[in-house]
């Protein structure tokens, strides 16, 4: 198909600042593909050094209860029950029975029709997008392949934010990003963005997934970035997690560039998600120590960083236990959800 | 306190199982030299690490001698098949003393243990394995059937990547045949004599390779030795001058590798984020103590501001401090003498006008240490864009067409190295081909690999160190061997062409 060039793109601020008032397709497509080319070889190597830092004793103190305060507890399984989620948020709420000093998770992350469910079991600990507490994040616009209409995807949307949700998943068209419609996927991101808005004229915080596993370069995760940064995203997350390879160091170091990028230029803060297949309380750390020699250490904070996890939170629980009591215990000594 | 302030992670020192003092290495044993021993100091905190032997003439007429003997009765005998499982017994030890060797370079020459862990010594390994590979595959090297060995190598290596250097140097040597007397930099010798048991323990024949210690008048001897074949060298212009003339005339074979001054171009195209840690990489590793270290910047006018933007945040995530650190990006300059002759050029740098810029670092009381530091302004006149300086210094030049860039790049007595960084895969080929430069990097820097190649153009040096083109500094053509044969010998005339020779035989 043709794409028409000339149609005016919907007014976001970000994109205006940036690009100029007339904003069409064709101004966005100059400006996605004017942006420097990423060499491959010279990114996984930058990101392999990065991940033979070695994070001892009190470093390692710091890391392991910063990365619980960094998680999205997660679940996303087309089983889950009301229970399932009630469960998953006590785990949320005290992550370590036997250690009350165990900080608490950022959020949980659910699919939007069980926001309710998660709202209610968090009772006075939903922070509602305040400072302390816990949010209720939901995956929305046909999570996770994203393939319906505009309007099915927004009333995702619009009803997981009615529920209580104080952060919006979405995911991009991969489909028309590949095919080149820069335009529809920033449309799309620019509606779904205005689908945040609650009655209070308030906004609930929006994670824009890339699906970088099937953005296949890394010019392209590059382009995908700046393309959600500019359409308004508060955050870009790299994977669903349904779709291999999920976050990987080097993408997620690509998108803290850009971050930087974005920063340098405006002086605003973007938040960074990687999500999926970060298991390991090593792995983690090798992410914080990405982000703090990237961008800076004041972006390990919940609202510009997260991990999206499931099984990472007992690994670090372990690793912490290992610390407080001198000896590695096993698995049965953390809860399940 | 601030994350990124890593609390420590030291590597431990007692793996390491040091001797007091260390002989000389000669016929397979240690054994004490005649000259004056000397103290061999760790250059991050000045602490002696052990005494090392010194050896004097005499001690290199011993360990000439037993090369000599190890190659007329052994190794010139050996199979290339069984040498070459000699190299690749070597090989192994190595991989398996890693940490060890990592630890031992780093102590001594303070270079920061994740590079003499990650690059130093898996590359040691790499260049041994690949050279066994060769030892019974010489006639397959493109040098004439059967091509023959020189005899005795004597081989005296630099102070900045002294086990690297030597296996460049003995690997080749070996797996062609020769024997050989290495004398490693008096300030760096311990990884040398550790070695050394690596080698007994690999049980190589007695002389074959000998390890003697001691400073410039020791490498003197060994070169200037009646009974050397072959003369490898690698270190200063200066000195390398003087071997070639005191080799003139002489039927010793010579390779040298010396200094460098390599431009480092980036291009308003380049891949951003991976050219600043390339011109990091190119300058800044191993604390500049690289001879192919990009110490020239040259960057497109258009994308100067930005470049040094970048690249002094980058240079500010930088970690100086304990070379046994992990965590430690810059290490210890190698010595007194060394940090001595930084700081006087980064001086002149600053009288010459150009404007210095320099990481904010926290400087140890003790031991020798220079931060990373960046001219700009710089001209291509001044001292800092022409000499070596082996230092973390970068000089920042600028340049507005391709053409200019060449220029500007060539125009130096060295010809070592150089870089390029563009997104455009033609346009890196067309400046590659016209750099003068032994090694052109594009979209990378500081890569090694035994595999390929490396040496350099003009004051540079000459002759090639690694792959295929690092066994015919060790070789003798086969070609040549049989052509030398067929000559009548030359009595007083001019040398008639071998055609013509040949001719005269047949009638």
């Amino acid at each position: 198909m043709t794409i028409d060039q000339s149609v005016a793109l919907a007014p976001a601020s970000r994109a205006i600042q940036l690009i100029g008032t007339d904003l069409t397709e064709k101004s966005l497509k100059l400006h996605l593909d004017g942006l420097s080319g990423v060499d491959a070889v010279g990114l996984e190597s930058r990101a392999a050094g990065l991940a033979t830092r070695s994070i001892k004793t009190t470093s390692k103190v710091w890391a392991l209860d910063t990365i619980i305060r960094l998680i999205d507890l997660t679940t996303l399984e087309g089983a889950d029950t009301p229970g399932k989620v009630q469960s998953l948020v006590a785990k949320a709420m005290n992550p370590d029975p036997s250690d009350p000093t165990t900080p608490r998770v950022a959020a949980v992350c659910v699919y939007g029709d069980l926001v309710a469910d998660a709202v209610a079991a968090l009772g006075s600990t939903h922070a509602a997008g305040g400072p302390t507490g816990i949010n209720v994040a939901a995956v929305a616009t046909a999570f996770p392949s994203g393939r319906a209409s505009l309007a099915v995807k927004l009333a995702d949307t619009a009803e997981a934010v009615a529920a209580g949700a104080d952060e919006i998943d979405m995911v991009i068209d991969r489909g028309a990003f590949l095919s080149g419609r820069y335009g529809l996927v920033f449309e799309q991101i620019v509606a779904v963005k205005e689908a945040c808005r609650r009655a209070d004229g308030s906004y609930a915080h929006l994670k824009v997934i890339l699906e970088t596993g099937e953005l296949n370069t890394y010019d392209n995760v590059r382009r995908a970035s700046w393309l959600a940064i500019l359409a308004g995203a508060d955050f870009i997350k790299t994977s669903t997690g349904k779709v291999q390879p999920a976050a990987t160091l080097p993408v997620t170091l690509l998108m803290l560039q850009v971050v930087n990028d974005w920063y340098r230029l405006t002086g605003e803060k973007i938040g960074v998600k990687p999500a999926g297949g970060i298991r390991s309380s090593k792995d983690a750390i090798r992410y914080l120590v990405t982000v703090a020699e990237t961008v800076g250490e004041e972006w390990l904070v919940p609202h510009l960083f997260r991990f999206g996890a499931s099984s990472l939170l007992n690994d670090v629980l372990l690793q912490r236990q290992k610390i407080t009591t001198g000896h590695y215990s096993g698995p049965d000594y953390v809860t399940i959800d | 306190m601030s994350f990124l302030e890593y609390a420590p992670a030291p590597e431990s020192k007692s793996i390491l199982h040091l001797k007091k003092s260390y002989g000389l290495f000669i016929d397979g044993e240690f054994r004490d030299g005649h000259g004056t021993p000397f103290t061999t100091i760790s250059p991050a905190d000045e602490s002696p690490i052990a005494k090392i032997s010194n050896a004097n003439a005499s001690d290199i007429d011993t360990a000439v001698a037993a090369a000599r003997r190890a190659y007329d009765k052994v190794w010139s005998r050996m199979s290339g098949k069984d040498r070459g499982k000699y190299l690749f017994r070597i090989a192994r030890l190595v991989q398996e003393r890693t940490r060890e060797l990592a630890v031992a370079e780093s102590l001594d020459n303070g270079k920061p243990i994740k590079e003499s862990r990650d690059v130093d010594v898996p590359l040691v390994a790499a260049w041994f394995f690949y050279y066994a590979g060769w030892a019974d595959k010489l006639d397959h090297a493109g040098l004439g059937p059967a091509p023959k060995s020189l005899g005795v190598a004597a081989q005296v290596i630099p102070w900045n990547f002294p086990l690297l250097m030597l296996a460049w140097k003995i690997a080749p040597a070996l797996a062609a045949g020769n024997t050989v007397v290495l004398k490693p930099a008096e300030t760096t010798p311990l990884s040398a004599l550790i070695f050394a048991e690596i080698l007994q323990q690999a049980d190589l024949p007695a002389g074959v390779v000998n390890i003697v210690t001691g400073a410039g008048d020791t490498g003197s001897a060994l070169v200037n030795h009646p009974d050397v074949n072959k003369v490898a060298f690698t270190g200063s212009t200066a000195v390398g001058r003087a071997i070639a003339k005191s080799t003139a005339g002489t039927a010793k074979k010579l390779t040298l590798e010396l200094g460098g001054k390599a431009a480092n171009i980036v291009f308003d195209d380049a891949p951003m984020d991976q050219a600043i840690e390339g011109i990091v990489n190119g300058i800044f590793f191993n604390q500049g103590h690289v001879c192919c270290a990009g110490s020239r910047l040259l960057v497109q006018e258009n994308i100067h501001d930005e470049v040094l933007d970048r690249l002094k945040q980058r240079l500010s995530t930088l970690r100086m401090g304990d070379p046994l650190d992990k965590n430690t990006d810059i290490g210890a300059i190698n010595s007194k003498a060394q940090l001595e002759r930084i700081r006087t050029l980064s001086d002149i740098g600053e009288e010459e006008g150009a404007t210095r810029w320099t990481a904010e670092c926290a400087i140890p009381d003790k031991g020798f240490w220079f931060a990373p530091t960046i001219f700009t302004n710089v001209e291509t006149s001044h001292r800092i864009a022409r000499e070596e300086i082996f230092g973390p210094v970068l000089s920042v030049l600028t340049f507005r067409t391709p053409a200019e860039a060449i220029a500007k790049a060539n125009n130096t007595p060295y010809g070592l190295s150089a870089g390029i960084w563009s997104d455009k895969g033609s346009r890196i080929l067309g400046v590659a081909d016209k750099l003068k430069a032994g090694v052109v990097w594009a979209n990378t820097f500081n890569r090694f690999d035994p595999a390929s190649p490396f040496g350099g153009y003009k004051e540079s040096g000459y002759g090639r160190e690694g792959g295929r083109h690092g066994l015919g500094a060790y070789l003798q053509s086969g070609w040549h061997a049989e052509s030398q044969r067929a000559l009548p010998p030359a009595v007083g005339s001019p040398a008639k062409p071998v055609r013509a020779a040949k001719k005269g035989a047949s009638k």
